[in-house]
């Protein structure tokens, strides 16, 4: 019943943004700014001749590609950072100096070094997720209880046993929580890199469809489908929130 | 067969072989106002098969003293011995049981269980669950800790510390965040447990009448810093009733030692 509640306010609220949004149209007779009809009829158009699922795929593909290769290097790192003092102490402050620097600040580099083809937006996109996943995981990894270093201690077990069994496991929510954050940052560079030098992705499509023509309700199409996307991408990370072995971490 | 053999055995192997050796321990820590001395030269025995009792005023430094025995601390001077060896960090040989428990919530019953058997182990999901049904709780084994209760948990640490065989158990408060009636039931388990397996336990307690369920001889420590004030062997048989004149009289002079006067 709660559920229900809370899913029916919420759409309500949608339903209301959609409502206001249609009357200023229609009451300002905008020749340029699309109504929600508009918006639909375009989608379904870009739906059907394939294009959006080009673009879609596109950046799904950008973001996969680089979020999965700061994926395979912030989790060992992040681990060695927070197990081995000197490295911390050593690779932390040139992590803290980068980190704060918005990844739309490395395009020119970007395209400099790896020109405007997909290497661009991937650099970019692993760029921005490769940080926080570090910093979160490096965090994990020191927030590890004492009792539990102890009891491991205690048992005297191998150190890769000690890793497997305790300090990943440890860790593993805030590893989680580190990769909520990097995809959440991946899929915001994306689309910003797409729009600046590339021929595909949702961002691409909509600078594309502002320039040729002024497809406005093309633009928003975009828009509302990245926040779609961008939602489904974090439920998947929730999921991987509800395992059975990270639940510890959400109960009491 | 005579009841008394074991009594006699234990008598004849008592004085020549301690288990643990506490020689000269020296601890203090720096602070802002000085060196704290938290132990200035402790010394006792414990005998293999003991059951040996600490207790003391909080802050006297009993779990420093504990840590330092099991190896998690050392020493500013003086030893800790083992079967003759001085003991320099932990080891699978004594297991350390702690108030705040360290069973790991990301690991169920078994596989905490299974944690400290080596891989290479050929029985050792049988032992597991060998000691998962010792310990009370078969039919757990794949529950997680936050799905059990605190006195499930407290089981599955006693289990999981009783499957690598150890040879000593440290216990450090190990039942004071159980409510009353839990941790009364903890002890009979404990003993029941330790009637099948003999080891040799120091358990520190602030509660005196869980040292006179449980311990075969109760040291009394002094306030800061921390020496032995008094020594109390218990020959009361096992199980015990502390409501027995002979444990409420032993009670009495424990809690005397303590600065707590009761009327009789």
């Amino acid at each position: 019943m709660n559920r229900l509640a809370r899913a029916l306010s919420s759409i309500g609220v949608i339903a209301g943004v959609v409502a206001l949004w249609w009357a200023i149209v229609v009451w300002t007779q905008s020749a340029i700014f699309p109504t929600p009809w508009q918006v639909v009829t375009g989608t379904l158009e870009l739906a059907e001749d394939g294009t959006l699922w080009e673009h879609i795929g596109a950046s799904l593909m950008r973001v996969g590609i680089g979020f999965g290769i700061a994926v395979l290097l912030a989790i060992p790192l992040g681990l060695w950072m927070g197990r081995v003092r000197g490295a911390f102490v050593t690779l932390n402050p040139i992590f803290q100096i980068l980190r704060p620097i918005s990844p739309i600040a490395w395009i020119p580099i970007a395209i400099l070094w790896f020109g405007v083809g997909n290497a661009s937006p991937i650099y970019l996109i692993f760029i921005a997720s490769v940080f926080p996943m570090i910093v979160q995981t490096t965090a994990g990894v020191h927030t590890i209880e004492k009792r539990y270093l102890r009891a491991a201690e205690n048992f005297g077990v191998p150190r890769d046993k000690l890793f497997r069994k305790v300090i990943f496991p440890a860790a593993l929510p805030d590893i989680i929580v580190g990769m909520r954050i990097g995809l959440g940052v991946a899929w915001l560079v994306v689309v910003a890199a797409e729009m600046i030098a590339l021929r595909s992705g949702l961002g691409y499509m909509i600078i594309d469809s502002r320039n040729a023509g002024n497809r406005y309700d093309l633009v928003i199409a975009g828009m509302i489908i990245i926040g779609l996307i961008g939602l489904g991408l974090d439920g998947i990370m929730r999921l991987l929130e509800s395992m059975k072995n990270v639940r510890w971490r959400y109960v009491h | 067969m005579s009841t008394d053999a074991p009594e006699v055995a234990m008598s004849i192997a008592s004085p020549m072989t301690a288990k643990i050796r506490i020689d000269k321990v020296v601890k203090g820590f720096p602070t802002q106002k000085g060196r704290l001395d938290v132990i200035s030269g402790l010394d006792f025995e414990v005998r293999d098969g003991e059951f040996v009792a600490i207790v003391g005023p909080s802050g006297c430094g009993k779990t420093t003293l504990m840590n330092i025995i099991a190896g998690f601390l050392a020493p500013d001077a003086g030893n800790v011995l083992v079967d003759g060896k001085p003991r320099l960090e932990p080891d699978r040989n004594g297991v350390l049981i702690t108030q705040q428990g360290s069973v790991f919530p990301w690991l169920t019953v078994k596989q905490n269980l299974l944690f400290g058997l080596p891989d290479e182990m050929p029985n050792r999901e049988a032992l597991a669950d060998e000691y998962a049904d010792l310990v009370g709780l078969e039919g757990f084994e794949n529950n997680y800790p936050h799905e059990l209760s605190g006195g499930m948990l407290k089981r599955a640490e006693i289990a999981r510390a009783l499957v690598v065989k150890p040879q000593i158990l440290y216990m450090d408060e190990p039942f004071s965040a159980l409510d009353a009636l839990m941790s009364l039931r903890m002890q009979n388990e404990l003993l029941r447990i330790l009637a099948k397996e003999k080891h040799t336990v120091m358990l520190i307690t602030h509660d005196v009448e869980e040292a006179i369920h449980l311990a075969d001889r109760i040291l009394v420590l002094s306030p800061r810093p921390a020496r032995i004030q008094a020594s109390f062997d218990v020959s009361l048989p096992h199980p015990r009733r502390v409501s027995s004149p002979e444990a409420q009289a032993l009670r009495v002079s424990i809690l005397r030692e303590l600065g707590v006067e009761l009327a009789v």
